[in-house]
Parts: structure tokens; C-alpha cells; sequence
């Protein structure tokens, strides 16, 4: 799935500059538990979680997670925005609640993390 | 606060002179050249304006615009004198192509004359110039950083020893969350750049990440990460005087934590952390005392088949 329709599933608006709409994503996985995200998430999934500070961006990196969606409104600080321009990693923020906009990517077939 | 990171692009062209992207062969017409003439000359050099200059000085630039308009007003004898316009901007070889951009954006010009300090005419620059000097350095660029990347992966092969390794230590603050992840990212990038595999690379990344935020979330020092690696394998040492952990097999059990609130709300400190570097490792040896620090020692083989 595309990260433009990733966007438009969850009803999101990307935070990040210069990203690639036509990036593809593998699978999701939702998280407020970093370690958890660092235990069982699959390189190449998008993140959807409520925690917005630059340590999600770090997981990312490290789990290689390639887009990061903020739930329920949430608004990251300009240092993980930053931080995630510097890596390349999309940041997107829908209204949605962490349970709707996990079940709407999986109603559209998003694949789970599952190991 | 930290800088605004800008693309490699924006610094480009800030960067590439007028002169390195301009059109050094300039075609030019006199006042007295005819539209007709004009076409022709266009048409030749397949162009699409240019200056006009008398007795070497530049008077005007004419472009296919104006010769459009002659055209539908089947005027095509009339010198480019009369249809050029004179009031021409131009750009200095020493400027920045920003500078043209901005020139272009502001006044929808297509085609800017260069001129020198002396104010002779030396070259033409048109957006496509520009476009074409990015992908020029970009392209440079680019080999560049493939060159950098052949030599890091070849370093263990050009470096003569019985055994080399590369040694790589990061300081770790405590209970500095904006910084914690620094140390496990240039190590990343220190594999990847040794053309490490890229499963095996995400295994170290994730490890030395779990090891760095304990020694944020758990010291009042902080601590040390050292990475030593070699062609067959990564050696992760991390190394505190914090704490300490009372017993040992109680902290590698899933679940149990000994970590503050604030941990915890900053995602971490769930107390899976080490059974998370454990599944990264080949092997793993942690020994601590309370009240005499922390070292753990994680060793991740880099050849896919193990050993």
C-alpha cells in the first residue's frame, strides 16, 4: 500500500516535508510501547501510536519503520519533526482513535506485524 | 534547538555559481538583424532568445515571444531594435543560482545575460541551465558517496593485520531522552556503511538502542557504549557505573522493570528490554553488582550463515 493511501484511509494530514507519497508500505503496526515496536514490528511497516516525542523517531530508525502516524489528534514537538525530516521518515497526524485507524488500514487489507 | 536540516538541492544551488551553470557559447544578433533574420538564427541554434549587442555592448535581449508577435503580425522586416527589450537584467558570473532563481520568480523572465566584473557579456542563463548544473552535481554527488561507501566496505581489506577491527565508543548522559538514540544510530550507519547485511544491521541497531536507553533511564551517570567490529562480527560493550542490578534473573524476566514513571511515559522502561537485546544477540554475557555498575557485553555475528 502506497503511503498516499495510508494517508487517506486514516483521514491523516502529513507533518513532514519532502516525503515520498509513493513510498510503500509493507504492513502496520499500532504501539505506545517502544520496546514492543522494537521486539515485533517488520521493516518497511508504518507505526500508528500516542506517544509524539523523538524517541519514536529513534525506534523507527532502528526498526525501520518507514512512516509514523500520531493518533487522536496528537501534534508531535518541532524536535521530532525535525529529527524525522533528518531520517526521511513521514509523520502524519489523523483525529482518529488508535483502535478506528488501525481497523481502517485493516479493512483496506494492510497487512499485520504479526511474527 | 537545532538547525532547520535543508535537502542536499537547497544547498546545491546555493552553492553552484552562475558561471558553472551558464551557456558560455553565446549566440547574439546585431539591432539592425531583421525578425526575419532573428527566426533563423533561432531556428539554427535551436535557442529560444538572446542578447543583442552593439559594438559589444549589450543593448537589448530579444526572444521567441517578441518574434511570435511579429509573426501574427506579419511583420517579419522590421529590425530587432524595434521590438527587443532594452531594459534587460542581468546576473554577475560570481552570484549564486539562487540569485537567478529569484530573478526568474520575481520578473518571469525566461533567460537572464551574464556579465563580468567588467560588465562584458560572457554567457546566458536560462532555468533549464540551472536544472541541468543541479542534476550535474547532484550526479557528482552521488558518486562521491558510492566512492566513500567502496572504500568504508573495502577498509578491512585494505588495512593489513592479523586482526583489525574498528573500534567505535559514544558517551551516554543520563536521563537525556533528546539525545538517546545517537549513539545506536551512527552505529548503524557506521555497518551500513561497511556493507553489513541489512537484517543483521536492524539486529545491532535494536540492541545497542535497548542498551543505550537503559544506561539514559537507569543511571545517574550515564555510561559508556563501545562497539568493536571486525569482518565476522559486531562486539557491543556497554559499560555504567549506575546502579547496579540486584538479581539478575529477576530483571530478564518479561515484564519485571524497575524504571520511574517518566520512563515509562517516554515509551520505555516496560521491562522487555533485555529479553529484546537477548533475541538481537548471538551471544550475550550481563554482569552487575548493586552499587557497582552495569556491563553488558552482546556479540552479533555479520555473515548471514552465522559464524
Amino acid at each position: 500500500m502506497k503511503l498516499s493511501e495510508v494517508i487517506s484511509i486514516v483521514d491523516g494530514a502529513l507533518i513532514t516535508a519532502n516525503a515520498d507519497l509513493d513510498m510503500d508500505i509493507s504492513s502496520a503496526c499500532g504501539a505506545d510501547l517502544m520496546s514492543d515496536v522494537l521486539t515485533h514490528a517488520r521493516s518497511g511497516a508504518v507505526l500508528l501510536t500516542g506517544l509524539t516525542n523523538p524517541q519514536v523517531v529513534r525506534t523507527a530508525e532502528m526498526a525501520e519503520i518507514v512512516a509514523i502516524v500520531f493518533v487522536r489528534g496528537k501534534r508531535p514537538p518541532l524536535e521530532t519533526i525535525l529529527l524525522a525530516e533528518e531520517k526521511g521518515i513521514p509523520l502524519v497526524t489523523t483525529k482518529s482513535t488508535m483502535f478506528k485507524a488501525c481497523g481502517c488500514l485493516f479493512q483496506a487489507g494492510m497487512n499485520s506485524c504479526d511474527v | 534547538m537545532k538547525r532547520v536540516e535543508i535537502t542536499r538541492v537547497q544547498e546545491l544551488i546555493y552553492e553552484l555559481k552562475i558561471e558553472q551553470v551558464m551557456t558560455k557559447r553565446i549566440v547574439t544578433v546585431t539591432p539592425d538583424t531583421s525578425m526575419a533574420e532573428l527566426r533563423e538564427q533561432l531556428r539554427i541554434n535551436r535557442i529560444s532568445g538572446t542578447p543583442v549587442v552593439e559594438n559589444g555592448r549589450m543593448v537589448g535581449i530579444i526572444s521567441l515571444e517578441d518574434l511570435i508577435k511579429s509573426l501574427s503580425e506579419g511583420d517579419m522586416e522590421s529590425p530587432v531594435s524595434d521590438r527587443m527589450t532594452r531594459d534587460v537584467y542581468t546576473i554577475s558570473t560570481h552570484e549564486s543560482a539562487i540569485a537567478a532563481v529569484k530573478i526568474f520568480s520575481k520578473t518571469g523572465v525566461g533567460r537572464l545575460p551574464v556579465v563580468n566584473e567588467d560588465g562584458n557579456l560572457v554567457g546566458i542563463i536560462t532555468r533549464g541551465d540551472i536544472t541541468h548544473g543541479l542534476l550535474k552535481a547532484i550526479e557528482k554527488d552521488y558518486h562521491a558517496e558510492e566512492i566513500s561507501r567502496y572504500r568504508a566496505s573495502h577498509i578491512f581489506e585494505d588495512i593489513i593485520s592479523d586482526h583489525t577491527s574498528l573500534l567505535l565508543r559514544y558517551d551516554v548522559r543520563p536521563r537525556d531522552f533528546d539525545r538517546g538514540g545517537e549513539a545506536s544510530s551512527k552505529i548503524k550507519r557506521a555497518l551500513t556503511r561497511l556493507g553489513g547485511n541489512p537484517q543483521i544491521t536492524r539486529r545491532v541497531a535494536i540492541a545497542v538502542y535497548e542498551a543505550e536507553i537503559n544506561i539514559i533511564i537507569h543511571t545517574d551517570r550515564g555510561g559508556e557504549i563501545m562497539a568493536e567490529i571486525n569482518p565476522e562480527r559486531v562486539r557491543i560493550v556497554a559499560l555504567d557505573d549506575g546502579p547496579g542490578i540486584a538479581d539478575i534473573a529477576q530483571a530478564m524476566q518479561p515484564g519485571f522493570s524497575t524504571a520511574s514513571e517518566w520512563a515509562r511515559e517516554m515509551g520505555f522502561g516496560a521491562g522487555v528490554g533485555l529479553n529484546n537485546i537477548q533475541k538481537c544477540a548471538d551471544k550475550m554475557d550481563l554482569q552487575s553488582t548493586l552499587g557497582g555498575g552495569t556491563r553488558l557485553q552482546i556479540i552479533i555475528y555479520l555473515q548471514p550463515d552465522g559464524k
